[in-house]
């Protein structure tokens, strides 16, 4: 039998996140759920295409905020999270944070009982961050259209840390947890 | 008070000539005269000639196309104007001010110097002017068109206000005057007119009332506030701000409407004042909701030395219906809450929805609109997979129509695993788009040994390989 989870617990919620890697945009779409907010500045030129965020959720309880620097997008996601109407801010960071930045978003997200999460760039992870994670696409010899993903969790704060490989299925919206190719089942465990 | 230029005269306020203009409107594929000065109706032009008619007789006419809405609204401006004469002032068709004076003419010393007055403040306005004053309504319409001195009884039929047939047929009956009218039978009349033409006659005569209906101003949903002393504090100024906003709420419930821009005019007592904008996200008219939104622009005012008067007004309003307190959820309106303070602070239009739209080209399959204008989006369809993430196309080394076993992107080497499609996607050909200007494209879905999961496409009319998109 396959363990399976809602997406959402293994995000500790009134904190902020963060999140690199390829599948990174996978993992925030994944995470987002029903109502998110999504910050993204204005620049950047590759476009979210809500057709492939289609099947972890939604794409219409999105909403994208296109503010022009890092600074307004910082200042936009504080007071998302600090508000509380919208459940889940996703901020992509283009640069990295300092302490006082990461904290403030923190307790912004305690504030609100928000749960952040940052799409980062490998290596601009910020010390304030509660998790940091690392999302990669892995192949999967078995199944056209798979969403197998390996997601490792390179830094926690209160938990230990894991790899953990995961398959989202569209149909009933769960995520589950599968051993890694190659190897036995029952390797791999439930995230906490 | 009946202005048989109008909208010529609207027009020429601005650029005073001798020279004839007219104003042109386009009825039934014919260019039409609407409305001529006096230069032009002195050389036998008409209204309702056709203007290629008019050229001929008169070569150096200037004309220029008719603006009904213009002169609708320059209408309004005079019925305002005219309401210092008397408070009961209502539109009489197209071009006339119906004025019921009744009790105001004492004010200007009689009728006579008030119907000078009016007189010269057209004269001055440069606008042609017409006056009849009786005692009905009717009488004064036929007074104003058809003379001013005029005995009633003398008027021709016309003066009635009834349309042209009716006007023939009783000339042909041998009814040319009011007073003919008066001393026929009413019985046959009635019979062979109906009953439209007695009533016009009695209400010109007074037998049958008509009254005057004036306009309502349209609500003005300001409110100000003059201060005995100059306040310099963000909790006073917020506080003024409240006690602003307290009656222009009750005003817009009244009215149905909600704000959905508002402006905070702060004077300072050396005269500078500075202005704060708030648009909403959302129609609002709660006082206790609005005022916290106000909070980050009045932070950023400079007192100076102190704030003696204080305007708040909504700019712009839009209906909005009485809603049942109770049950309703307010998740929405929470949200629409925060999208303004955001919006504040990197414009109202950089938030937005994912819209779907009809086409099958990846770019624009969809449509990002402002939140504030739409409404979270039903029916995506996505027939085949798409990425999550779209970048401008870039080429990769490969040959040949079949998906390439080994290629280099972005530095890196990748194997491909699995290769799903082809999907064609062809260009729209009603669109000039040069990024797609080479043509078809035939889409790849390619799982890499590596992992990565890329969207290649291959360009059969110009040979190619291009990564478009990242699946995940």
């Amino acid at each position: 039998m396959r363990p399976s989870l809602k997406p959402k617990p293994f995000l500790r919620s009134t904190r902020v996140h963060e999140v690199c890697g390829p599948a990174a945009f996978a993992f925030a779409a994944l995470c987002a759920g029903k109502q998110a907010l999504w910050i993204r500045e204005a620049w950047l030129a590759d476009i979210v295409l809500p057709q492939g965020m289609e099947i972890y959720g939604a794409p219409s309880g999105i909403l994208l905020a296109r503010p022009a620097s890092q600074i307004d997008a910082l200042a936009v996601a504080e007071e998302a999270l600090k508000d509380g109407a919208a459940p889940f801010v996703i901020l992509e960071i283009t640069r990295p944070l300092d302490l006082r930045e990461g904290r403030r978003l923190q307790l912004a997200a305690k504030a609100g009982g928000t749960t952040g999460l940052c799409i980062i760039p490998e290596g601009m992870g910020s010390n304030a961050a509660e998790t940091r994670w690392r999302a990669t696409p892995v192949f999967d010899p078995d199944r056209e259209d798979s969403t197998l993903m390996r997601w490792e969790s390179i830094k926690n704060k209160s938990g230990t840390l894991g790899v953990w490989y995961v398959r989202w299925d569209p149909q009933t919206h769960h995520l589950h947890v599968v051993p890694p190719v190659g190897l036995q089942p029952g390797s791999a465990g439930l995230p906490e | 008070m009946w202005f048989p230029r109008l909208a010529s005269n609207r027009v020429l306020r601005g650029c005073p000539s001798e020279t004839p203009f007219a104003l042109i409107r386009k009825d039934a594929n014919a260019e039409r005269l609407y409305c001529l000065n006096e230069a032009a109706q002195s050389l036998g032009l008409h209204r309702g000639m056709s203007l290629a008619d008019a050229r001929a007789l008169c070569p150096d006419l200037r004309s220029q196309p008719a603006r009904p809405d213009l002169d609708a609204r320059f209408l309004g401006v005079l019925r305002r104007w005219a309401m210092r004469y008397c408070p009961w002032v209502g539109r009489e068709g197209e071009d006339g001010l119906v004025l019921d004076v009744t009790g105001s003419t004492h004010l200007w010393g009689g009728e006579e110097t008030m119907l000078g007055d009016m007189r010269a403040a057209m004269a001055r306005a440069g606008v042609a002017l017409r006056l009849g004053l009786a005692a009905t309504r009717g009488a004064s319409w036929a007074r104003a068109h058809y003379g001013e001195e005029a005995d009633l009884a003398q008027l021709p039929v016309a003066a009635l206000r009834v349309d042209t047939e009716t006007v023939t047929a009783l000339q042909r009956l041998g009814l040319r005057t009011i007073g003919d009218l008066q001393g026929a039978a009413r019985a046959p009349l009635a019979r062979r007119f109906g009953l439209e033409l007695l009533l016009r006659l009695d209400q010109a005569m007074g037998a049958v009332p008509e009254p005057v209906t004036p306009e309502a101003e349209p609500p003005h949903y300001a409110t100000r506030m003059t201060l005995p002393e100059p306040i310099g504090l963000v909790t006073d100024v917020m506080g003024v701000t409240e006690r602003l906003l307290k009656p222009l709420c009750a005003k817009l419930l009244a009215q149905h409407m909600g704000a959905r821009r508002l402006t905070l005019t702060l004077r300072r007592v050396d005269q500078a004042s500075q202005q704060v904008e708030l648009r909403l996200a959302a129609p609002m008219r709660d006082a206790a909701r609005i005022l916290p939104l106000f909070q980050r622009g009045v932070d950023t005012v400079d007192a100076g030395f102190g704030i003696d008067m204080m305007r708040l007004e909504a700019v712009q309003v839009e209906p909005l219906a009485v809603q049942q307190i109770g049950s309703a959820d307010h998740s929405a309106d929470q949200l629409n809450d925060l999208i303004t303070r955001i919006g504040t602070r990197i414009g109202l239009e950089n938030i937005q929805r994912f819209q779907p739209t009809d086409s099958h080209i990846p770019e624009r399959s969809f449509l990002t609109v402002p939140a504030t204008h739409s409404l979270p989006a039903s029916g995506w369809q996505v027939p085949r997979p798409r990425p999550i993430t779209l970048f401008p196309p870039e080429p990769i080394m490969a040959k040949g129509a079949e998906p390439p076993a080994r290629f280099r992107w972005r530095r890196m080497a990748f194997t491909t695993g699995r290769a799903t499609g082809p999907e064609r996607i062809a260009p729209e050909w009603w669109r000039e788009d040069p990024a797609w200007a080479s043509g078809l494209r035939d889409y790849w879905r390619i799982d890499t040994r590596e992992g990565r999961r890329l969207w290649l496409f291959y360009t059969p009319q110009k040979p190619g390989w291009y990564v478009q998109g990242e699946f995940a």
